[in-house]
């Protein structure tokens, strides 16, 4: 399993990028692997506001959906439509295929996520 | 019932596989291996091999045994000759569908009966509470295992390893102890829940490894074990129903449109009264295909519509693996079941438009 440096993570397995204030946001390789074969995503609007945590969007795999929850507060500054029709990039290249893109409105927001490192360590408990 | 979760006899060789393991009616069972589009598609363009050792295999024998289901099936028996098998039903008295399966005819006097895993014991308790004199009731679901090989080379596989001559097998029959992979079987048949060609072999649960790993290694690069999440995507395609989704207590067979398998003028079987009358009077809600027009895919339970009106719900879905689309079966108030009808299906927050396709999805060439 993948785990990429110098980017952040969520327990519910997103990661996030910041480039100046834009927060970019996909799944993890381990969310990939959990979900299978991934066929289907619902993503946001572009101006849509949402708050920390809340579901944004909506990943399907041939036999399970699962929602996307936004890592951090703020507007939408643009959806991945090239997801709608090549969901499975998230299956081939999990950290190149970001989801949303959000104006990151809280910075501190990013204290709640975690490192690469603290990433690898939760997933470890996650598996046992 | 139990709660503990029971291990088919290849559980070990699944882990060894790679299997993603689920727990499904009682069993751990491999729900895919490298992925449930892959195992789909190498069943409708190679060959897949199936562990559904997790069926039940109820024996009814005796001097009575034809009479006796005859009456506990919907289907007529009468049209069954030796080493034949039919699908057939048995249903309640007010025509809720019990379970559905396959009744192998050994003899006139003996018959196989291969039922759901789900529906085990409630299967074996509803046919004890019927029983009749003259007749033997014995579940063999414990020492039987069971493995599918389907597809377009499933006989071209199969018969790298057994001196029978395959073709002699038809379809919707079988042959008793053949030797494959130097192992007696129980019996194998020219039958299966794929859509494809294929044949399921039943033998002693001892026996099953071998056999596994004897197809496994004749196939080769032709073959590849499938998980039951793939098993579900192919049924579907081909429209071969499920209990509990598009069949089950409160479903009858009529609406389901299975009506080919209820032969409602036999001589009394158990829900004829209700069936006929149910055609008498015509059915409220019926089966039907539907196929997605704008982006969405219909799950289980999503409510479908007409004009802003809920019509009917969706009973399987999914993302068809070899058609590319996204398809579903549900049942709709009758008037509305018709062939290029549009409706919408309530996904989350959004109407999506459908519209009602001819079933089977999927057929295959030939």
């Amino acid at each position: 399993m993948e785990i990429k440096e110098g980017i952040f993570y969520t327990e519910s397995h997103e990661w996030v990028k910041v480039e100046d204030n834009t927060a970019y946001i996909g799944i993890t390789d381990f969310a990939q692997d959990a979900l299978g074969e991934i066929v289907f995503v619902e993503l946001p609007m572009e101006g849509e506001e949402f708050a920390q945590k809340e579901a944004i969007g909506v990943i399907e795999s041939v036999k399970a959906v699962s929602d996307l929850y936004v890592p951090v507060g703020g507007e939408i500054l643009e959806s991945n439509e090239d997801l709608y029709d090549a969901p499975e990039e998230l299956n081939n290249a999990p950290y190149e295929s970001w989801m949303i893109a959000v104006d990151l409105a809280d910075e501190s927001q990013l204290d709640d996520l975690m490192s690469a490192e603290e990433y690898e360590n939760f997933c470890k408990e996650e598996e046992e | 019932m139990t709660n503990t979760v029971k291990k088919v006899p290849l559980d070990q060789t699944h882990e060894e596989l790679g299997a993603k393991m689920v727990d499904f009616a009682g069993w751990r069972m491999p729900i895919q291996y490298e992925g449930i589009i892959q195992e789909h598609n190498v069943v409708r363009n190679q060959a897949g091999l199936f562990d559904v050792s997790h069926m039940g295999e109820i024996k009814v024998t005796g001097e009575n045994a034809f009479k006796f289901l005859q009456k506990i099936l919907t289907n007529d028996l009468s049209k069954l000759d030796d080493q034949q098998i039919q699908y057939t039903m048995m249903c309640y008295p007010d025509g809720g569908v019990v379970d559905d399966l396959l009744v192998y005819r050994f003899s006139a006097d003996q018959y196989i009966l291969v039922v759901n895993a789900a529906n085990i014991e409630q299967d074996y308790d509803w046919i004890k509470e019927q029983e009749i004199a003259g007749v033997e009731i014995v579940n063999l679901s414990a020492d039987i295992a069971e493995v599918a090989l389907q597809g377009p080379k499933a006989e071209e596989i199969l018969q790298k390893l057994t001196d029978f001559e395959l073709t002699e097998i038809k379809f919707f029959h079988f042959e008793k102890q053949i030797e494959v992979a130097g192992v007696e079987t129980e019996f194998v048949s020219r039958t299966g829940y794929t859509g494809e060609d294929g044949f399921e072999i039943y033998v002693a649960k001892q026996d099953i490894k071998t056999v596994w790993d004897a197809i496994l290694k004749a196939g080769g690069e032709e073959v590849a074990p499938v998980g039951l999440g793939a098993r579900d995507t192919l049924r579907f395609e081909a429209n071969l129903p499920l209990y509990g989704h598009e069949i089950g207590k409160d479903k009858n067979p009529l609406e389901a449109g299975l009506g080919y398998f209820v032969a409602l003028d036999k001589d009394g079987f158990i829900g004829q009264q209700a069936l006929q009358e149910i055609e008498a009077e015509g059915y409220q809600r019926k089966l039907v295909g539907l196929e997605m027009i704008d982006r969405g895919i219909p799950r289980e339970g999503y409510q479908l519509l007409k004009d802003g009106t809920v019509i009917g719900e969706i009973t399987t879905g999914s993302y068809a693996p070899a058609l590319e689309k996204n398809i579903g079966l549900g049942y709709v108030e009758a008037d509305y079941a018709e062939v290029g009808m549009e409706i919408t299906v309530q996904i989350r927050r959004r109407e999506c438009k459908a519209k009602l396709v001819e079933l089977p999805f999927y057929k295959r060439q030939g």
